[in-house]
């Protein structure tokens, strides 16, 4: 899958690198792929199809992380590392809004939805207000400032964000309720949860409507025109603040979706979970080209598949390590990700 | 005598030169005036002090590579965790059980300038492929870097002892020491001295040279030829090509000079402490350095100084402090109710601030930032080349 999207036609590659780099990248991820062929073909096949599907539900959470990141850093170059502490923020609340819902362990089935919904419309809109909050009070006063300010003042947002979950919550790991179907569907001989299946399903809805969103939507080609060139957008009669407003709350929606889902998923959630799932997220954005909003939801798919066959087939311990060399790799062989889109220098 | 007042007149209103002689007489009086305080019980805070001192090298390193290059590092620690591991595994019994099954023990003073030479190497290395890209891709790259090293030297368990660390590291020792009222004993000279963990006023001593070896060696490099490339670099990187730089060798060195310091700083972080273990260098450890040079003022040397100072107070003393203090203080209000953790979810004052301590350190972050985006002690003459411009009259004149 990698191999084919790096042979893909060069008018994608808006910033080329040298042919040999190419070569040199095209043949690690030969001999990965490669590798990981053999390990697959000791196990069997089904036990494929189980890594397959694990790989693919976690990496559309990366998916919905990544997003956030990439059309901040897309729009005004910074890395917000407070985004992972919204996608944790995600979980807290939805986890603190449930009983009010009438929404608890063991209560399963269809005449759930509707309150799961509400839940997740409330949170997604709870977490965007906050975000745009945090723009306001700590990036958008720094503008104008030296660039590595505002990256400061969000490892502080992120340090505030943890510190109030650690507060409100304490240090331990939080049971999510465990509401999603443990049912497995058997289709010729592979067996797939529907668990994995419905985290699928909800992630690419979300991608997809919000990719929609920003390609024909008036707010989407405002957050494009400002992402490509603040000034010139500001002077169409373009509001930046508003914009870059909208950017954060969008971002924030899918973030919280993003913790609801990993929560519904994996059933645990921590205060600092935000932070290495971030980190993860980011490598997620960067790996499909930083700034291209298709590019991040590949990304983390790709980095889900990633994590979950290193920690099948291979040794677990070495999967962070893994997915860091990826995003290494990426940048020095291909600094536009997979899906190339420079952000220009500014 | 005349010179003296000249000098001092001269630089009587420079914030820098008024800096570095507040940070040079406080740290000559330091373990005195602690130990006189605290009446001979100081040691604690001595020791802190000196641990401090690692991060203040660290900060004169990171410096070099943000605030001189312009390069941001987002995975600093790396450096900092090969060069302690260099020390590790050179200066203590380690590699007994490695595959190597022969213990080396290089001493303290050399193995200081291995630790600086491989994490220069590991610099130049990170530094090579990852030239061409620039700002913030560059920045992905050292946090990538960042996140793999630790993992690394966790994984390698035949070699590193994976998660328990290297531990019972060897000390430094020198021929003869002088002791006397400072470290409240009295004077005297100790022959085949050895620097163990209650003698603290000796680390102290011992970091409090490095770091003064270090800054007038950075010093000289921002004046060098050299230093001068950087900051050419950093302001613009293709006008400083085109005068001529050769800016993938500034670069390079900037990475390499920049890593050495942290490798001298994990060589003396490993052997005080006698343990180096991969926990010792998260992400944390790399941004909590960045935050002290962009707090204290990039690309200014005493500024980065102060920056870890203060952090360093704050994130290792009175955080830490806060919640007995807080504790105390309820206690001597008579509000000793505070103290009591209730059912409803009160958890007593003391681990309540103790629970706070993620929140203060943001704030501490981000209240800095916003009130004086440009650091604590910013470089002044950056300031003047860019914002009044050298041919005017006052720059020049103040200057």
């Amino acid at each position: 899958m990698i191999g084919a999207l790096a042979r893909m036609p060069s008018t994608l590659r808006t910033y080329g690198s040298s042919q040999v780099s190419n070569v040199i990248g095209l043949l690690i991820v030969a001999g990965a792929l490669a590798l990981t062929l053999q390990h697959v073909l000791q196990h069997d096949a089904s036990f494929f199809f189980q890594i397959l599907t694990i790989g693919l539900a976690d990496g559309s959470i990366y998916a919905l992380i990544a997003l956030g990141y990439t059309m901040v850093y897309g729009i005004i170059e910074l890395i917000n590392f407070a985004h992972g502490d919204v996608f944790t923020l995600g979980a807290f609340i939805s986890l603190a809004l449930f009983p009010a819902f009438g929404i608890a362990e063991g209560k399963s089935g269809f005449g759930y939805v509707l309150p799961l919904l509400a839940v997740g419309v409330i949170t997604m809109l709870l977490c965007g207000v906050i975000n745009v909050a945090i723009e306001r009070v700590a990036y958008r006063p720094l503008r104008h400032a030296p660039r590595l300010a505002p990256l400061i003042t969000a490892i502080g947002m992120s340090s505030i964000l943890e510190g109030a979950m650690y507060l409100w919550r304490g240090p331990f790991n939080l049971h999510y309720p465990d509401l999603l179907p443990a049912t497995r569907l058997n289709i010729g001989g592979v067996s797939i949860g529907v668990k994995d299946l419905i985290v699928m399903t909800l992630a690419i809805v979300l991608v997809v409507a919000f990719t929609f969103f920003i390609n024909l939507s008036k707010l989407g080609k405002a957050m494009r025109a400002t992402a490509q060139d603040r000034d010139a957008a500001q002077l169409m009669g373009i509001d930046i603040n508003r914009t870059i407003a909208a950017t954060f709350f969008i971002g924030a929606m899918l973030a919280a979706a993003g913790g609801i889902t990993y929560g519904l998923y994996i059933s645990n959630v921590a205060f600092d979970l935000g932070f290495i799932t971030g980190l993860i997220a980011f490598t997620a954005a960067v790996f499909g080209g930083i700034g291209n909003i298709p590019g991040a939801a590949l990304g983390g798919l790709l980095i889900g598949l990633v994590r979950a066959f290193s920690d099948s087939y291979f040794d677990s311990s070495w999967t962070e390590v893994l997915i860091f060399g990826i995003l290494i790799a990426t940048l020095v062989f291909r600094p536009t990700g997979l899906l190339g889109m420079r952000v220009p220098e500014k | 005598m005349k010179r003296l007042r000249e000098l001092v007149r001269a630089n009587s209103r420079n914030p820098n030169a008024i800096a570095y002689t507040v940070m040079a007489v406080g740290a000559l009086a330091f373990p005195g005036i602690i130990q006189f305080a605290n009446g001979g019980n100081g040691d604690y805070l001595v020791s802190l002090a000196a641990d401090s001192g690692v991060y203040v090298l660290l900060a004169i390193g990171l410096n070099v590579v943000v605030g001189f290059a312009g390069l941001l590092d987002l995975g600093y620690a790396a450096f900092f965790a090969i060069g302690s591991y260099t020390y590790g595994m050179l200066a203590s019994a380690q590699l007994i059980s490695s595959p190597i099954h022969h213990a080396v023990h290089i001493p303290f003073w050399i193995a200081l300038f291995i630790g600086m030479m491989v994490a220069a190497g590991a610099g130049a290395l990170l530094g090579a492929p990852t030239l061409r890209l620039r700002g913030d891709y560059l920045a992905i790259v050292t946090l990538g870097f960042g996140e793999i090293v630790p993992r690394f030297f966790r994984n390698m368990k035949d070699w590193t002892s994976g998660v328990n660390g290297i531990s019972a590291l060897d000390v430094p020792t020198l021929p003869f020491w002088i002791t006397g009222p400072w470290a409240s004993t009295q004077l005297a000279i100790e022959h085949n001295f050895r620097f163990v963990s209650f003698n603290p006023t000796a680390w102290y001593v011992l970091i409090v040279t490095l770091i003064f070896v270090s800054v007038i060696g950075v010093n000289n490099l921002y004046r060098s030829r050299l230093g001068r490339a950087w900051m050419a670099v950093r302001e613009d990187e293709t006008a400083a090509a085109a005068m001529g730089v050769n800016t993938v060798n500034t670069k390079l060195l900037a990475f390499a000079i920049g890593a050495s310091f942290s490798g001298f700083a994990g060589a003396f972080y490993g052997a005080k402490l006698s343990l180096v273990s991969p926990d010792s260098f998260t992400f944390i450890v790399s941004i909590t350095i960045l935050s002290m040079v962009v707090l204290g003022g990039m690309g200014n040397i005493p500024g980065a100084m102060i920056g870890a100072l203060l952090l360093y107070s704050v994130l290792y003393y009175f955080l830490p402090a806060a919640p007995a203090q807080a504790s105390a203080l309820a206690h001597s209000l008579g509000m000793d109710w505070l103290n009591q953790a209730s059912p409803n979810g009160w958890p007593g004052i003391s681990e309540f601030i103790h629970r706070l301590q993620f929140i203060i350190f943001g704030l501490i972050l981000v209240g800095i930032m916003l009130l004086r985006p440009q650091g604590l002690l910013p470089s002044r003459l950056r300031a003047q080349e860019l914002k009044r411009g050298v041919h005017d009259e006052s720059a020049v004149v103040t200057a």
